[in-house]
């Protein structure tokens, strides 16, 4: 399958292979991820899920494949992608406040040299307001709980104004208050045209917060619309036998 | 006061003074990024690796011009980086042990070198050995100048890539998707350290200019949670100790400048460690104790006695 172009499919990804060493993380995955889909990555451990996303945002090499952005290679289409990182991937003892984080979110758009501004600083500002952390903006950030933490992340992605966003498990550790915070704003970047891909967790919550959802385990067992795909057979065929225990009477 | 004057009267003192604050500032400011970007140990190694640098240039042009002998000790401490890089990403060897190999086998080649250089006939190299730990008094204006005129290169170059600078120090994952170039940025950055490195390298010499490197953002830190904030104390401390360790090693002859200026630093080391308002020990020690007290008080409410049980009683 060679698609060569897709100008109306936010992310089109073909082949995808990552390799540590001898042994494969990620085989020959394809995902179509179509325009305005709230999709969730779930897998076991170990399936490659965050690989999924780094490598597809060039985070880490990859041994065969291609991902397209509205048909054009992401390296070309950076601006339109936004990636909100797993929480623990930095050291949140960095001696700054919530808003200059993501006002961190503009530096793309401002280019080399040039400081942000007033109007990037009220961007900043209205997607702290977004997440609900608009009390917080100058918090220092080690000050901060897990889930502001993790509402701070996602709001620096907001303030990327992208078309995609691109989230590594947002909800892993965080209190509800955060976790219906996030969810309100993926509904209404969904409302609002965005494509957006979630690394997940937790196999209840996909059909309430999903409506697409990619089965991963190495390879890509099964992609769709929630309703088409989330089946106890693909289920079965991406966690093994232990499935009926994870998802309990809806298998 | 007769002292004072000194700094703007005498020739050697005001060579000394602005020497020790460009020093300090370079340093200090390089400091903060090292040590937000977890790199502090680069400057310890790549300052040992510049010492087969200044040995060698000395060899090849039978000067000591400062200049040569600074751009071997850039084309060392370079090369030496480059060396770690390589044999982190080729072998198993982690990054802490492969900055310790670069450190010895540059630092034990150098030192080979230059007491081989040493017993040779002549006088030329006399002053080579003061780069092992710093002479400031015998600094000249050209001296003055050339740190100043490489200092400034190294500052305005940090003013153009603040922002960039301070998002691959704190995200560099995240940068990396903004389609910042974060392997030339770290190049860039990692050059600039080796700059900082050699604008010390006269006046604090090979060993101690390590020190200069790790010690002024440490101490900043400590002091606030602004990012510019922190890279102007860092500078300003590195620039204190400078001046201060600089006049103090030319007042009295024979102590070398390199470990009283690191003496001074480590003094502010201390002082910020313990006494920083937020984050200093001693408060956060008496603030844990207060809290320790209030809770007693509030367990101990119930009970007439107060708030004193025997160790280890169980109480239902």
């Amino acid at each position: 399958m060679t698609v060569t172009h897709s100008p109306d499919i936010p992310i089109l990804i073909e082949d995808l292979t990552v390799a540590y060493r001898e042994e494969p993380v990620l085989w020959d995955v394809d995902l179509t991820v179509p325009p305005g889909a709230l999709m969730a990555i779930v897998g076991p451990n170990g399936a490659g899920k965050s690989t999924l996303i780094k490598a597809a945002l060039d985070l880490v090499e990859k041994s065969a494949g291609r991902v397209l952005i509205f048909g054009k290679l992401y390296a070309h289409m950076r601006q339109h992608v936004a990636y909100v990182p797993q929480r623990g991937s930095v050291d949140w003892d960095f001696p700054t406040n919530a808003l200059d984080v993501v006002t961190m979110g503009r530096y793309a758009k401002l280019g080399w040299v040039r400081r942000p501004d007033k109007s990037d600083r009220d961007i900043a500002f209205d997607s702290l307001t977004k997440v609900g952390m608009e009390a917080f903006a100058d918090r220092q950030i080690s000050q901060l709980s897990g889930g502001q933490q993790q509402r701070v992340f996602l709001a620096r992605a907001l303030a990327q104004q992208a078309q995609i966003y691109i989230m590594d498990e947002p909800f892993q550790g965080v209190d509800a208050t955060t976790e219906r915070a996030i969810i309100a704003v993926l509904k209404e970047l969904q409302a609002h045209g965005r494509t957006v891909i979630v690394v997940h967790h937790d196999l209840e919550s996909v059909p309430e917060y999903f409506d697409h959802v990619l089965l991963l385990n190495v390879k890509a067992i099964a992609s769709g619309r929630v309703e088409d795909v989330f089946t106890p057979e693909n289920l079965r065929a991406t966690y093994g036998g232990r499935v009926d225990a994870l998802i309990g009477k809806g298998a | 006061m007769d002292n004072l004057l000194l700094i703007f009267t005498d020739y050697t003192i005001r060579n000394v003074v602005l020497g020790a604050l460009v020093l300090g500032v370079v340093s200090g400011t390089l400091s903060a990024f090292a040590v937000l970007r977890k790199q502090s140990l680069l400057g310890d190694t790549m300052s040992h690796a510049a010492l087969p640098g200044v040995v060698i240039a000395f060899l090849v042009t039978g000067t000591r011009e400062p200049v040569p002998l600074l751009i071997g000790a850039m084309i060392a401490g370079l090369l030496g980086t480059l060396f770690m890089n390589l044999v982190t990403a080729n072998t198993r060897i982690k990054q802490d042990s492969a900055q310790g190999v670069v450190l010895a086998v540059f630092f034990g080649f150098g030192l080979a070198l230059l007491s081989w250089v040493v017993r040779q006939p002549g006088a030329e190299h006399a002053g080579l050995n003061k780069f092992l730990f710093g002479q400031a008094a015998a600094i000249v204006e050209s001296d003055v100048l050339t740190m100043l005129v490489i200092g400034s290169f190294a500052l305005v170059l940090i003013a153009l890539f603040w922002k960039e600078f301070k998002l691959i120090s704190f995200d560099a994952q995240y940068a990396k998707t903004l389609g910042l170039p974060i392997a030339r940025l770290d190049v860039l950055i990692t050059t600039l350290i080796v700059i900082a490195v050699v604008v010390g390298l006269q006046m604090v010499g090979v060993v101690l200019m390590s020190a200069m490197i790790v010690a002024p953002g440490v101490a900043a830190r400590q002091w606030t949670h602004r990012f510019g904030v922190m890279v102007a104390l860092s500078a300003l401390f590195g620039a204190g100790a400078g001046i201060i360790g600089a006049l103090i090693s030319s007042g009295a002859i024979n102590v070398p400048t390199g470990p009283v200026i690191v003496l001074c630093i480590t003094l502010i080391v201390i002082v910020s460690l313990l006494f920083a308002p937020a984050r200093g020990i001693v408060w956060e020690s008496m603030r844990q104790a207060r809290r320790r007290r209030q809770l007693r008080a509030q367990i101990g409410q119930p009970t007439a006695r107060g708030a004193s049980y025997p160790r280890g009683v169980y109480k239902p």
